[in-house]
């Protein structure tokens, strides 16, 4: 099943622009005779959602307000104009999108409460949201005894898989194995301090990241981890010159990532010379905002998606962002990764033909799509996406330069034998 | 842990840790001055300090770009432009605070503390509007950046002394204000006796108001600093509070010596365990210690006698 993103140029044959013409007619066509046309409501919609002859209720369910709006911020820009652009196509099954908005406030029972109000009260017919893992083990349970279809836009730490769920971020595997691989063999690094923000997904990560350091038989000579927030890094900084490592593997996350990053520079630690390397997975463009380009100059990222990418659907998505959101915003891997959610359901419906929930889950995998920013993706089995992996380096003003890319996708792998 | 290590490096190291040590303590002092100065002289606990903070910040935020708009040439010196107005607007903030809502409130001092955490979230909320949800990046003047290499090995991080000499600076000013000038004479004496010091003539709205907007001042001074370490977004703030009423608490509430002195002493024990333990487990120890000797003297370290 492909989708193709509107404003794709192709050049236009003169039989194309009569077909064209044809299809202009078809609204009126419609009109008249909707339901010979566009299959009834009743066949596409056997379980109640929120669906009519010319609409189709979906959610959004992320953090505006509290400390995640930070981030959370992109991740609804993204499904917005996803929904904008399939809508100007002609909407879903002939339906036109409609989303109701609600407001998680970085509150993981606010969201569970919002989850339920959304696919009880509203019924609609899929949500996108969340982005913290809290967030959406908090929902998690309300998606499965109400049976919703939650799009889940964030990198995280796997060890799960929900048939209500399509994760379109990369799991830690993904994001973390190559990135290692690339430093050891470009950089031949050969130690390793791993860095992280205390809780589940640096934590999860590392544990991943320190498996395969042992497995190539490297060294992790540090690791350590910060509570969400710690703002002064000036000890760990010191015990890092100490070490000496090849690589900081840094998984520090939220306003912590700002504090860390000026101290590093602060102490003398040039991240330019790579003496040591700093790798991360956890600051995308989003961040860097906040962090400031001249301090991040010189870091790699390891992530499927930078906005410097270069091929034609990123420089359409990305125009069209900007011009739908101004033209200073960035954006970041999970923002591209939201983007997706609203493409992979749309998708699924048209391949499944129906709205209903339980033939979109069955529909997914294997699901692909061409036109994505990134490049190519597609659902795997186990309701991952298989992806690239890259790695990017940071630049003055704040964007990556892609300076490697994998040559396969990446097979998700949420539960990796032999990493736990 | 560090038998594989020479002499020298051990030595740097150790003088790289005693001036993180000394970076901290200077953080803690200055974020907590302001807080213990109002928590202190007046018992109004400020829990939108942080948002104070914050707006410090983001003034600093708004001059770096007037500065890199309009006066590209005088961009080295835009820091200390900055702190000035961060000072001016949160003095004047505090000012307009303390007259809309606190001064209503001093006879109860538990809903001080229920106000100025909702005026915490407006403000936050107030921040997220105008500048956005997403963190804002400071610049900063080049010769900010950067470490001093004292030796080959040890290097020492500018904003660091920066922040190190501006605590001076700033402790100092708020001594000889509370001890030598008139107005800190008021102050006393309407701490130790409100209604005596009414009687002989002081003014105690006002020796009210000019605390509570010191006080804020000094938080958007320290706001401004901690740009150059810091994140600057809406819920920042938040990040500062926790640390920040630790030390105040810690210190004794009515005494700007004691804030100096718990600023001290847990500066110095979380990060020389932080250099020995895990981040995580250091705050944990810091925090049992703490709780641990305010159950012991639950007054805090200094405590003024103060006829109730």
């Amino acid at each position: 099943m492909l989708t193709k993103f509107p404003g794709s140029k192709k050049p236009h044959s003169s039989l194309r622009r009569r077909i064209l013409q044809g299809m202009l007619a078809l609204p009126a066509a419609m009109l008249l005779s909707h339901s010979a046309l566009a299959a009834s409501t009743a066949e596409v919609n056997t379980t109640g959602l929120a669906v009519t002859d010319s609409t189709v209720k979906v959610g959004i369910l992320h953090s505006v307000t509290g400390t995640m709006a930070i981030s959370e911020t992109g991740s609804v820009q993204a499904e917005k104009l996803a929904i904008d652009q399939i809508n100007a196509m002609g909407g879903v099954l002939g339906r036109k999108i409609e989303f109701i908005q609600e407001d998680g406030a970085s509150d993981w029972p606010t969201f569970a409460e919002k989850s339920k109000k959304l696919l009880v009260n509203d019924k609609v017919a899929a949500v996108f949201g969340c982005w913290t893992s809290a967030s959406r083990k908090a929902v998690l349970p309300v998606f499965e005894q109400y049976n919703g279809m939650l799009y889940y836009p964030t990198f995280y730490e796997g060890l799960e898989e929900s048939p209500n769920v399509i994760y379109t971020g990369q799991e830690a595997t993904q994001q973390i194995l190559a990135g290692i691989d690339w430093v050891v063999k470009e950089k031949g690094a050969k130690s390793f301090y791993l860095l992280g923000s205390d809780y589940i997904w640096p934590r999860t990560s590392n544990k991943i990241a320190r498996k395969h350091i042992e497995k190539l038989g490297l060294k992790v000579v540090g690791e350590e981890y910060y509570p969400l927030g710690h703002t002064q890094f000036n000890s760990v900084i010191n015990k890092i010159k100490l070490k000496k490592p090849d690589v900081i593997y840094a998984i520090v996350v939220g306003g912590s990532n700002v504090a860390f990053y000026k101290q590093l520079k602060a102490a003398g630690i040039d991240m330019t010379k790579e003496k040591p390397l700093v790798l991360t997975i956890s600051v995308t463009e989003d961040e860097i905002l906040g962090i400031g380009g001249e301090n991040m100059v010189g870091a790699y990222a390891s992530m499927k998606y930078f906005q410097s990418l270069d091929n034609d659907n990123n420089k359409k998505f990305v125009e069209a962002f900007k011009a739908k959101w101004g033209k200073d915003i960035v954006i970041g891997d999970v923002t591209q990764a939201a983007y997706l959610g609203p493409w992979l359901w749309k998708a699924a419906v048209e391949k499944a033909g129906s709205f209903d929930i339980d033939k979109i889950k069955a529909a997914s995998p294997g699901i692909e799509l061409t036109t994505a920013p990134e490049g190519y993706v597609k659902i795997h089995p186990n309701h991952h996406l298989w992806s690239k992996t890259r790695i990017g380096h940071a630049q003055l003003d704040g964007q990556y330069k892609v300076v490697y890319e994998t040559k396969e996708l990446m097979e998700p792998d949420p539960f990796p034998e032999g990493y736990q | 842990m560090f038998a594989d290590y020479s002499m020298a490096e051990l030595t740097s190291i150790f003088a790289m840790q005693a001036f993180a040590g000394l970076i901290l303590f200077s953080v803690f002092v200055l974020m907590a001055l302001g807080l213990a100065i109002i928590f202190g002289q007046m018992g109004v606990i400020n829990m939108a300090h942080g948002e104070f903070m914050i707006l410090g910040a983001y003034i600093t935020y708004l001059t770096s770009h007037i500065f890199s708009e309009y006066a590209q040439n005088l961009f080295d010196i835009y820091f200390f432009v900055a702190m000035i107005l961060a000072f001016i607007v949160t003095f004047a903030l505090g000012a307009l605070v303390e007259w809309g809502l606190i001064r209503h409130l001093y006879k109860r001092p538990l809903d001080t503390l229920l106000a100025t955490w909702g005026l915490s979230l407006i403000l936050q909320q107030i921040y997220r509007s105008v500048f956005g949800a997403r963190e804002v990046g400071v610049t900063l003047p080049d010769w900010l950046m950067g470490s001093v290499a004292l030796s080959e090995s040890i290097e020492i991080p500018i904003n660091g002394l920066f922040v190190m000499g501006l605590t001076l600076i700033i402790a100092v000013g708020v001594a000889l204000m509370m001890y030598r000038s008139r107005w800190g004479c008021q102050v006393r004496a309407v701490v130790q006796n409100r209604t005596m010091a009414g009687a002989v003539g002081i003014n105690t709205e006002k020796v009210d108001r000019m605390t509570f907007a010191l006080g804020c001042g000094i938080a958007g001074i320290a706001g401004s600093a901690f740009t150059m370490i810091g994140s600057t977004g809406p819920t920042s703030g938040q990040l500062y509070i926790v640390d920040t009423f630790l030390v105040v608490v810690f210190g004794g509430a009515s005494s700007l010596l004691g804030t100096i002195a718990s600023a001290f002493t847990i500066s110095q024990a979380q990060s020389t365990m932080e250099f020995f333990l895990s981040g995580s487990m250091a705050k944990v120890l810091t925090l049992l210690v703490v709780v641990g000797i305010l159950m012991l003297r639950p007054q805090g370290l200094f405590a003024l006698k103060i006829r109730r």
